[in-house]
């Protein structure tokens, strides 16, 4: 039996984190709403607390399936991925536009998902990293990165692929100088860069669609 | 962030009225730049118009210009036909600019009302007469290497930091303008404005105005171009300083020239005088030189910025000797 509960483990441990954050995010955003509702929150009373903040609604298509959702306009398309949705793959690295780890496709084109408000995309179709594979067969840009070691610690990782892909399809893998020109928006700490434009060179020359 | 109100507009004029009647509306399009300042704290809008439903995407030629819809997307402009064959300068400035995400997202429109690097503008906890008027200019006194070395005032030595712009001014550009009082044409040169006592107005728009398109009338400059831009990476970075030179050049004489710098003023620097003294010369680098003298005039650094002094001249002759062999 202990043996059977053991993997749940670190995983309600995660789920744990998850709340806590998503509590704590709540109270900073709190800082700015009227006296009266601070302390429904402080009591806990969190349906209060969203009732306070403006709810848009808003329809979009995400990896395929279609969501309706309600959202406070300042969510930005990265926070409604990771922290409504729950596809923590996009990352947030500097969450302002600089080093592309929250990369994302939207109607097809590469995007940087910190900078823009979820409520601008009503109607459209986001792909994320999560998207990327088809069922438990890797994208082929997902296979080439892992066998070229196309990353280190593997945080802009998401982000790098989800660029490389749109680097693939928009006909600017070309050559190594014109790879490295459009995977700019890139940034890895770790410096894999000559495994990733091995891996986009492959992938481009390998033919397969992307 | 603070909060806001957002809204949708699916007409120009709702759009225009909502922000209008508002000071504390703004429109909102790419949101590259907006998004980044509000949640630094630096632009605290009440209300943000969303302005992508609007049908201002189109990329057409009328009466002998090609008009560029306000929404356009700088990576769509940048990979336009007609833009490239006839525009090529624009694309290169374009290309030259931000990541292809950020190009992805980000329209013509906000392209040129993008608000200025400076860090002290940046950085709510020091003072700045553009983010609060009367705050003081940090950079004056501060870490001032990025700053201008053309038409600043005691106010602000804040430099505009789009390349898009520097190439849209090379090319005489007209700014297509709706607001409440009707439509109306601005010349791209006078559409940014120099800092003078009011720094905190980066352009000559009026309160509720939506830039509408761009136009660029049709030219000889289809071949002879070229966008250097100085940063410090390779890409995917501000310009220290970047030049626009495009040459009509007829059996090895100069017929008409543009030239303008980016990363050396409050809005994107034209050089007619230098224009001038390329015309009817031979398109050598001697003569590029004496052109670069002649655009330097007037150019005062501060402490840490003097690089641009020689740098200026240099990039001068190296955008004018690409672009004749190009």
């Amino acid at each position: 039996m202990a043996t059977n509960h053991e993997p749940d483990v670190p995983a309600n441990h995660n789920e744990d984190r998850r709340t806590f954050l998503k509590q704590s995010s709540l109270l900073t955003a709190l800082a700015l709403v009227p006296g009266p509702v601070v302390s429904a929150a402080e009591a806990k009373l969190d349906e209060r607390v969203a009732e306070a903040i403006e709810q848009v609604p808003l329809s979009l298509k995400v990896n395929g399936k279609k969501l309706k959702l309600k959202v406070e306009p300042r969510t930005t398309l990265l926070d409604l991925l990771r922290e409504n949705l729950h596809l923590t793959g996009t990352k947030k690295g500097c969450d302002y536009g600089q080093c592309g780890a929250c990369t994302v496709h939207v109607d097809g084109q590469r995007v940087n998902s910190c900078l823009s408000f979820a409520v601008m995309h009503d109607g459209q179709e986001i792909t994320t990293i999560e998207g990327l594979a088809d069922g438990d067969k890797l994208h082929p840009m997902q296979e080439a990165f892992v066998k070229h070691d196309g990353f280190q610690c593997g945080y802009c990782t998401p982000g790098q692929i989800m660029s490389a892909v749109a680097c693939v399809r928009e006909g600017h893998a070309g050559s190594e100088e014109e790879i490295r020109e459009y995977m700019s928006g890139n940034i890895c700490r770790c410096g894999a860069y000559p495994n990733i434009v091995a891996a986009i060179q492959d992938v481009k020359q390998g033919g397969q669609k992307v | 962030m603070n909060q806001f109100q957002y809204v949708r507009a699916t007409k120009p004029q709702a759009a225009i009225e909502a922000v209008a009647k508002d000071p504390n509306a703004r429109f909102i399009a790419g949101g590259t730049n907006l998004v980044d300042l509000m949640k630094r704290g630096v632009m605290t809008p009440q209300k943000l118009v969303d302005i992508n439903r609007l049908d201002l995407r189109k990329i057409e030629r009328q009466n002998n210009a090609l008009r560029i819809g306000a929404l356009a997307l700088n990576s769509t402009v940048a990979d336009d036909r007609q833009v490239r064959e006839r525009h090529p300068l624009l694309a290169l400035a374009l290309n030259a600019g931000a990541s292809p995400q950020l190009r992805n997202m980000a329209t013509v429109g906000g392209n040129m009302l993008q608000r200025t690097r400076c860090p002290y503008f940046y950085d709510t906890a020091l003072p700045c007469n553009k983010r609060q008027p009367g705050s003081g200019c940090g950079a004056l006194e501060g870490i001032n290497r990025m700053h201008a070395i053309f038409g600043f005032s005691d106010k602000c030595i804040a430099v505009h930091p789009s390349d898009m712009s520097v190439a849209l001014v090379a090319l005489d550009a007209t700014v297509q303008v709706s607001g409440p009082k009707g439509n109306r044409s601005i010349p791209f040169a006078d559409f940014h404005r120099l800092p003078g006592d009011t720094p905190e107005k980066d352009t000559n728009l009026e309160p509720g105005e939506l830039i509408t398109a761009v136009d660029i009338p049709d030219g000889p400059f289809t071949k002879h171009v070229h966008y250097q831009k100085v940063r410090e990476r390779a890409s995917y970075a501000f310009a220290l300083l970047s030049v626009a030179a495009a040459l009509d050049i007829d059996n090895g004489t100069i017929k008409a020239a543009r030239l303008a710098m980016g990363g050396v003023a409050h809005k994107p620097w034209r050089l007619t005088a230098a224009e001038q003294a390329l015309i009817g010369k031979p398109a050598t680098e001697a003569i590029f030189r004496q052109a670069a003298t002649v655009a330097m005039q007037g150019a005062k650094a501060f402490k840490h910025n003097e690089y641009k002094l020689r740098l200026g001249p240099n990039i001068i002759v190296q955008a004018l000797k690409t672009a004749a062999a190009a």
